[in-house]
């Protein structure tokens, strides 16, 4: 029964891992592309870690806690970066794929400044 | 049956890492070659917790650590080099 549910975490972990390095690799614009990895912090590193905390807190040494750290560490780190990330990107004036807002219109939002098309 | 999963596991950890390394490669901006990067130290975090499960040791966890930490350091130096031109002003 727990190797039942060790398998599917450690599954379900490396699978989230490869689909964010997949989205990385395949998906159109930067913007876009800082959305694939998210996932593979969250809930890929996530759910491996857990797998790992239970498989050595079931071992008969006592609670495995080093996993928690980690997964604290990661948890906290991954918004900043992401956000220094596309903070970096806006200032470069990286091409978008969203196409911009129309001008005039009543209810278009005004222009960001400086994208590139 | 935990043998088999952590064989399949290390199979599609090194296939993210293969395509991390193609998007480092390639990359046509340096925000994408830092999300490369970035992304390679999660892969390897990875790498390693499941090293450590089969392995049975929990050796691994410090390392995994020391890999987040200069990780994310590195990613905000590289970014604050990017926008700012200067590291520590």
């Amino acid at each position: 029964m727990l190797d039942l549910l060790l398998s599917f975490l450690i599954l379900a972990g490396a699978a989230f891992t490869f689909i964010g390095s997949l989205g990385l690799a395949r998906l159109g614009d930067f913007y876009t592309r800082l959305h694939g990895p998210t996932k593979a912090t969250t809930l890929g590193v996530g759910s491996l870690l857990i797998a790992s905390a239970l498989y050595f807190s079931t071992r008969g040494e006592g609670v495995s806690l080093h996993e928690v750290l980690v997964t604290l560490f990661l948890f906290i780190t991954a918004p900043v970066s992401a956000h220094l990330l596309s903070k970096a990107a806006l200032h470069l004036e990286l091409r978008s794929l969203a196409s911009p807002p129309r001008e005039g219109g009543e209810a278009a939002p005004a222009q960001p400044p400086g994208l590139r098309q | 049956m935990l043998n088999i999963a952590v064989y399949l596991a290390f199979a599609l950890v090194a296939a993210a890492f293969a395509l991390s390394c193609w998007r480092l490669l390639v990359g046509p901006s340096a925000p994408d070659r830092i999300l490369a990067l970035d992304t390679l130290y999660i892969n390897a975090i990875a790498l390693l917790v499941l090293l450590g499960i089969h392995l049975s040791s929990a050796l691994y966890f410090e390392a995994a650590l020391l890999i987040a930490l200069m990780g994310f350091v590195g990613t905000v130096a590289l970014c604050k080099y990017l926008l700012r031109g200067d590291i520590i002003e």
